[in-house]
């Protein structure tokens, strides 16, 4: 038992799921940094992989479908003495929620933000998502997917992201690599998880990660952006590992006047009353 | 009828295009006013550009203070020829109308004042404007050293020279006025002079913004939309001074979104917009319900629908406001009327939705916020916020059944328990849940939150003699408009009720409805939306309806007339 466990849950994901691992992974890897859980909010939007928090002993905030990015990048710049991390799925963050992802790694809050990319939608029961492959067929994609699908690190690259990784839940031991440096980067750090759907995505299964990924070696350099993007357009194989990390730049939050001068979070300070006095006074012409 | 000089005082319109300086003359003038001790008050209509069009500044100057907009126009300082036919239905044979005829051209019945030519004497045509200021000053017999004072401290940062041209310009339009007055071509009743240079003179935005800095607003995130721009703008610019994050949003989802996200972390947020982005942030307003997070949305409401009039004023989103949002829960909306109740609701909107866990929308529109005049000094005393959060324990449970509905509200990392937020139907500890029970028992807890909210707030209370028979109803902006028209209509029997909590509805505005023998409601929207509220909530329906929709604010004059109809129907 791990104190992130919860005593008694009922798990809405199918048995084989992807997402168990990722659970799994991610506690582990909460312990191993050493985070209180009072000192965690977990921030999820509607999915299966959006359920994830209700299963993490934490605070925690499940908020709308692809609305996770906005409230913790909110919570984040309100107390940045948490530990924010967002826990998604491919359609809850470059679907519904593609907007917030793309202003979202321009703010570059202190978030870790992990999606679980299964290639589908799960919880809607088995329509084609943004990253589904084209000619994917669905119910609703009867003569399979005709769009490009979305490339989430191609797309962060673009953006000059903090931290661009891809991990693949067949690896656990990358998987928690990855988690870990996620966490403990300063900055907005996207970790894509390729993880399968049992249920609704018969293509992408566990053996075809595995045989379709590969970890990226010594050699690459995630630091050159060129290379990077070359990165993140390769597919079959698919490469795992950090992709990406731009130079050291800083976060929301320290770009915050609010936090130039003072880092007493947010939340702890009161109204300037003095200040606001003077404002009213300063109208009096 | 007579709308005596003496009795509502002096309306000066500045128009002219977008750019051409109107907005200039117009700072320097209603502050100079307002030193020189008359009561000034000014609103303004423009069109959505950038350049060109017409544009109109409405001061009124008067001996007591005023509120509400007058239909004539006594003084028209017009700066091109389109101007006249844009102002048309306010212009009457006692209008007097000053323009440059180099630009306006040989029109009839204007008072020739050669702007530009004086300005170029003094060497730059934009002094033309300062000028014109001069000139309006002398002819509401302004005290000339309190003009020239106000134009040094004004400009002393632009050097010496900017300031002594400045003065000789305005002095060349304030000598010119005498002459007009002198020769009886342009005359003025007298405007009594008070002393109150204890007062302020800010608009509408920066009064929402300033309550909601003292309501302990931390946080403000937006999307750009007129007319709600200006209260993030103001806070903006002042987020050094009040520990404010202000940021702009990608989107107004994301605005609200991030609002509940700072709520829920312990900080007090709020969100400003219009009709469409509001629209955007209903799904937002619905979460709010559910995870029983407050938040403070400013709705400055325009014309729409859609687009439909960007920088004009309307009633409209008042069913927008009480039916946002999927699902049942409870809400409260405000409409502040005047200045000093903008700063106030704006302080205790953020109070209410700690207190009751609910979304509170502040109901403003374009009018409200573009308008100012002079007002009292905002009090600030007591000068507390309502103390909200509690410490959290290891037993802590975010959605705790209590006899009021209200849970406990703890935020993370401030104490030992863990804090959720669900937008799933939950149990008490936050967790998703499909207990139907345990459904039905959220619904009510989350509902009885409104009896709450209906005990606790304030009653309508009436406004009249204590014969009367009729009762006219208004809501937010139209409330001083109503009040002016109904002390100029002067009758026993004529008594106001001013509502500014729209929802819930006051409790008492029932029994004063039972009692009318006539009841008229007056809105800015075209199909009577608090009408069809009061209907709702009292089975009371209205026999006249007074409503307007074509993007300005009603006036005095009109509502008068409209009034007087309806009595002797």
């Amino acid at each position: 038992m791990m104190h992130f466990d919860m005593e008694k849950i009922d798990i809405a994901w199918c048995p084989g799921c992807g997402n168990f691992g990722i659970l799994n992974v991610l506690k582990r890897t909460l312990v191993d940094l050493k985070i209180r859980p009072q000192d965690l909010v977990l921030v999820s939007g509607i999915g299966q992989a959006a359920k994830t928090p209700h299963y993490i002993k934490a605070n925690f905030f499940n908020g709308l479908h692809g609305r996770a990015l906005p409230p913790a990048t909110a919570i984040k710049a309100v107390n940045p003495e948490l530990k924010v991390i967002v826990t998604s799925g491919d359609g809850d963050m470059y679907g519904e929620g593609g907007n917030h992802f793309i202003h979202a790694i321009r703010r570059n809050p202190d978030l870790t933000v992990i999606v679980h990319n299964n290639m589908v939608y799960g919880l809607t029961k088995g329509q084609a998502s943004p990253t589904s492959q084209l000619g994917f067929v669905t119910p609703l994609q009867v003569d399979g997917v005709f769009e490009e699908p979305f490339n989430p690190l191609a797309v962060a690259v673009a953006l000059n992201a903090s931290f661009v990784a891809r991990t693949s839940i067949h690896d656990l031991a990358l998987t928690q690599k990855l988690f870990a440096q996620a966490i403990q980067h300063k900055g907005f750090a996207l970790v894509d998880t390729f993880t399968p759907c049992v249920s609704f995505n018969k293509v992408n299964t566990r053996q075809w990660y595995q045989e379709h990924t590969y970890i990226v070696g010594d050699d690459y350099d995630p630091q050159d952006r060129n290379e990077a993007f070359k990165k993140a357009v390769e597919a079959e194989p698919w490469p795992l590992g950090v992709i990406y990390k731009s130079p050291a730049k800083a976060s929301f939050e320290e770009n915050l006047p609010v936090y130039k001068n003072n880092k007493q979070p947010l939340i702890d300070r009161r109204v300037q009353w003095e200040k606001l006095e003077a404002l009213i006074e300063s109208k009096k012409i | 009828m007579t709308h005596s000089p003496e009795a509502l005082g002096i309306s000066i319109v500045l128009a002219g295009e977008a750019g051409q300086g109107i907005q200039t003359i117009e700072q320097l003038l209603t502050k100079i006013l307002k030193l020189d001790g008359y009561h000034v008050y000014a609103t303004k209509e423009y069109m959505s550009r950038v350049r060109g069009g017409t544009n109109s500044i409405s001061i009124r100057v008067a001996s007591k203070p005023v509120q509400a907009p007058l239909q004539r126009i006594d003084l028209l300082v017009a700066l091109d020829e389109k101007v006249l036919s844009h102002l048309q239905y306010r212009i009457t044979e006692e209008t007097i109308i000053v323009g440059d005829p180099e630009v306006l051209g040989a029109v009839p019945g204007i008072l020739p004042v050669p702007l530009r030519q004086m300005a170029s004497e003094l060497g730059n045509e934009m002094y033309a404007n300062t000028i014109a200021l001069g000139l309006i000053s002398g002819l509401l017999a302004v005290d000339a050293q309190v003009m020239e004072k106000y134009l040094s401290s004004r400009f002393a940062d632009k050097g010496d020279d900017v300031v002594a041209n400045n003065i000789k310009a305005a002095g060349l339009g304030y000598d010119r006025s005498w002459t007009l007055r002198e020769s009886g071509e342009v005359r003025f009743s007298e405007i009594r002079k008070h002393e109150h240079s204890n007062e302020i003179m800010v608009n509408g935005s920066e009064a929402i913004a300033m309550g909601a800095i003292a309501g302990g607003c931390q946080c403000i995130t937006s999307y750009p939309m007129t007319p709600g721009t200006g209260v993030i703008t103001f806070m903006a610019q002042h987020q050094h001074d009040f520990n404010l994050v202000v940021e702009q949003a990608e989107d107004e989802i994301a605005a609200i979104n991030m609002a509940l996200g700072a709520w829920y972390a312990g900080a007090r947020a709020m969100v400003t917009t219009s009709g469409g982005g509001f629209a955007l942030m209903t799904e937002g307003v619905s979460l709010a319900g559910m995870l029983e997070m407050p938040v403070v949305i400013h709705l400055a409401q325009r014309p729409g629908p859609a687009t439909g009039l960007p920088t004009r004023t309307e009633q409209g989103d008042l069913e927008l406001a009480l039916y946002a949002g999927h699902g049942e829960f409870p809400r409260i909306i405000l409409a502040p009327e005047s200045l000093q109740s903008a700063f106030a609701v704006s302080r205790q909107a953020f109070d209410l939705a700690d207190r009751y866990q609910v979304p509170v929308i502040i109901l403003s529109d374009q009018y409200l916020v573009d308008t100012y005049y002079n007002t009292a000094a905002f009090a600030l005393d007591p000068r507390e916020t309502l103390p909200s959060i509690v410490e959290t324990t290891e037993e802590y449970q975010r959605y705790q059944f209590t006899p009021d509905g209200i849970s406990p509200r703890g935020i993370p990392g401030r104490g030992l328990g863990l804090v959720g937020a669900d937008s799933d139907e939950h149990d008490e500890a936050a967790h998703i849940t499909e207990d139907l029970d345990l459904r039905v028992k959220m619904v009510d807890k989350r509902l009885r939150k409104l009896g709450r909210i209906k005990e606790e707030l304030p009653a309508a209370g009436l406004e009249g003699h204590k014969d009367w028979r009729t009762i006219i109803i208004s809501w937010g902006s139209v409330n001083p408009i109503v009040r002016e028209a109904v002390a100029e209509l002067n009758r026993n029997d004529v008594a106001q009720i001013a509502i500014q909590q729209v929802y819930p509805l006051p409790a008492d505005l029932h029994q004063y409805l039972k009692k009318a023998d006539r009841t008229i409601i007056v809105e800015s929207n075209a199909t009577s939306q608090m009408g069809n509220l009061i209907l709702r909530e009292t089975g009371h329906t209205f026999q006249h309806a007074i409503l307007k929709y074509n993007g300005l604010p009603f006036t005095v004059e009109e509502l008068v007339e409209n009034l007087r109809q309806c009595l002797l129907a």
